[in-house]
């Protein structure tokens, strides 16, 4: 059954991926824009997610990095030319070594302390972008703008499609390697480092390695996003990146499913489309949303749309094979 | 040297609002051991209300006595309905519950009220007052918030509620055992937490002005003061959040100017947390493995 299972399985991501390649044919150029967006926000939440999901470090600055990203992306198209494709692995290096180095204190912090120096790092992000000492380089309170990117060999394509399939690729590759780190010892050691530290060690894992190398890999996927949201929304400026952009990565990852690679999608898509329903409704209905969801999921569904599709997938199925009932109760829990 | 003592003064008139709110957290972690990511918009919450009260005609102390009542009964509802569920949930459900907590009451009080800044009345213009070094409303606030330092000890020395209360925090099995409600001690220590941040919100509102994100700095500084002073002590945050006020101060004008005050607090945090996590005062735990 395992290798049936699998073959189903893998026919099912060949089919999700070529409706995503086929998406920005059927839709408006504003919408393909909006994908892209959420596209990046789900790269960002990979990221959050093996950090606070798979490793149990709670951030609430991811923004920063995001915003790290962004500005590392808009600075090198902007002042030294860089093309846009470029500036990807340097916005992921450079955002690597804050996380690596933030990581370094953090393995002295534990739960709410370091929910809490997290929560300092994106309440004074804006403060340190608008620095006039920086403007030079960030362009203080304007921030930047650059151009997007045409597409290449002369496709026939709009920018915005060709910005989607770009950013589309960048995910399906980050995905891949996410979960390729977490499916095997390296995910296992993550995993035990959040739920028993002290047996973790005593088993060898090596924790402040992996807690640190956690921090960095985790940044470097978050800073990839913003340098794509970046190239995507052609505009950098500080007051974009305020703490409620951090807490709408964590509204993401609640959402998504905490500690599933999967849920990033749905997190992603929730981040992206709910706000623009919501601001119809006033300025002010996003958030309300936000905070009402963030309560509904921690009381009633703390595992996030991700498990709750597997759990119905498990129902399901057993309804056909009865001898695979007993699944169905053994789905497994999230231990937050 | 005149301006330096200016700065120091005014730093004083702050640290004042920091110490206060900085009690409110201490308030909740030493009974929960959580921190309270939504203090500061508790409080930015409660001046909204004292707001209302004002607008509606209300005499300014009148409007003051009727916002700390309603903040406490605030508080004591939002940890029975809110915080309850989460009692011993985990770490990150706890936080995640604060945060949107935070979250809900920025974007009511935005939805009620409006994003367009207010300015909030000061009850303290006496001429007699008028000096070079502090303001009228700064001398006033310094000593609201020692006002409140003088009750919150006298009722916690001195009332038998005080008295459980503080039994409560400290050994909840044995102060059950001898007749405490300590679910409801918790929800009273969150309504004090919320009165507290009222007053603190009705004290900075003059200076920073009506908005439903003017906590969002005040706060951090807030929690650098309850993490200098010692998060679990109520003194230590007190002098934290003095210490933090005149830091700040000088910081802002003579060291890296006022753009980047609040990476001052950053910086405190983080340092803090680092070098002496358990704060100046604080008492150190050690855990058994």
């Amino acid at each position: 059954m395992g290798q049936a299972n699998s073959i189903w399985r893998w026919l099912g991501v060949a089919l999700v991926l070529a409706g995503l390649v086929a998406l920005p044919f059927f839709i408006s150029d504003y919408r393909s824009f909006q994908y892209t967006q959420a596209i990046g926000y789900a790269i960002v939440l990979m990221g959050l997610n093996i950090l606070t999901g798979y490793n149990g470090q709670i951030s609430l600055g991811h923004g920063a990095f995001y915003a790290i990203g962004a500005y590392v992306a808009a600075i090198l198209m902007d002042k030294y030319g860089v093309p846009y494709w470029a500036t990807l692995p340097v916005a992921g290096a450079v955002c690597f070594g804050f996380g690596f180095l933030f990581g370094l204190p953090a393995l002295r912090l534990q739960g709410h302390y370091l929910a809490l120096a997290t929560f300092a790092l994106a309440v004074a992000t804006p403060q340190v972008l608008k620095y006039k000492g920086l403007e030079d380089l960030t362009g203080g309170v304007q921030g930047i703008v650059i151009m997007k990117p045409d597409p290449p060999f002369g496709w026939d394509i709009s920018a915005d499609q060709w910005l989607y399939f770009f950013t589309l690729a960048v995910g399906v590759v980050l995905f891949f390697l996410a979960w390729n780190l977490l499916r095997g010892r390296s995910g296992r050691a993550l995993v035990a480092l959040r739920d028993h530290p002290i047996a973790a060690e005593a088993m060898g894992v090596n924790g402040p390695l992996y807690k640190t190398m956690a921090f960095g890999v985790s940044a470097l996927y978050t800073g990839i996003g913003g340098a794509l949201g970046a190239i995507a929304v052609q505009f950098v400026a500080p007051d974009s990146f305020t703490a409620f952009l951090s807490i709408s990565f964590l509204v993401g990852i609640v959402v998504g499913g905490l500690a599933t690679l999967s849920g990033a999608i749905y997190g992603a898509l929730f981040i992206e489309f709910v706000p623009n329903f919501a601001d119809d409704v006033s300025k002010a209905a996003p958030w309300a949303i936000y905070g009402l969801v963030l309560l509904v999921f921690i009381y009633l569904m703390p595992g996030g749309v991700a498990w709750m599709l597997h759990y119905l997938r498990v129902r399901v199925l057993s309804v056909f094979r009865p001898a695979s009932r007993h699944a169905a109760a053994t789905v497994p829990k999230v231990n937050l | 040297m005149d301006a330096f003592l200016h700065q120091v003064l005014s730093g004083l008139a702050t640290g004042g609002i920091y110490a206060a709110l900085a009690l409110a957290l201490v308030m909740i972690y030493q009974s929960t051991h959580h921190i309270n990511f939504a203090q500061g918009e508790m409080a930015m919450f409660s001046t909204y209300i004292a707001w209302s009260f004002i607008d509606a005609g209300f005499p300014y102390w009148v409007a003051f006595v009727l916002t700390v009542l309603a903040s406490l009964l605030i508080g004591i509802v939002i940890e029975r309905v809110v915080i309850r569920p989460v009692e011993h949930a985990p770490v990150l459900s706890v936080v995640i519950v604060f945060i949107a907590l935070l979250v809900i009451l920025n974007s009511t009080a935005g939805w009620i009220f409006s994003y367009t800044i207010k300015t909030f009345p000061s009850p303290f213009d006496w001429r007699g007052l008028q000096n070079s070094y502090l303001s009228p409303h700064e001398i006033g606030s310094i000593g609201v918030t020692l006002m409140v330092l003088l009750v919150l000890y006298g009722f916690f020395r001195f009332t038998s509620l005080g008295l459980a209360m503080r039994a409560a925090a400290q050994n909840p099995v044995s102060s059950r055992l001898v007749g405490i409600r300590v679910g409801w001690m918790l929800a009273l220590g969150w309504g004090l937490a919320a009165a507290i941040g009222a007053i603190a919100g009705m004290m900075i509102a003059p200076v920073i002005y009506l908005d439903p994100n003017m906590m969002s700095g005040v706060m951090l500084y807030a929690f650098a003061a309850a993490l200098l002073g010692g998060i679990d002590n109520p003194f230590g945050a007190v002098l934290g959040g003095f210490i933090v006020g005149v830091v700040e101060n000088i910081a802002g004008a003579y060291i890296v100017g006022t753009e980047l005050k609040l990476s001052v607090a950053l910086v405190l945090i983080v340092g803090v947390l680092l070098f002496r996590p358990s704060g100046l005062f604080g008492r150190r735990y050690v855990v058994r493995v």
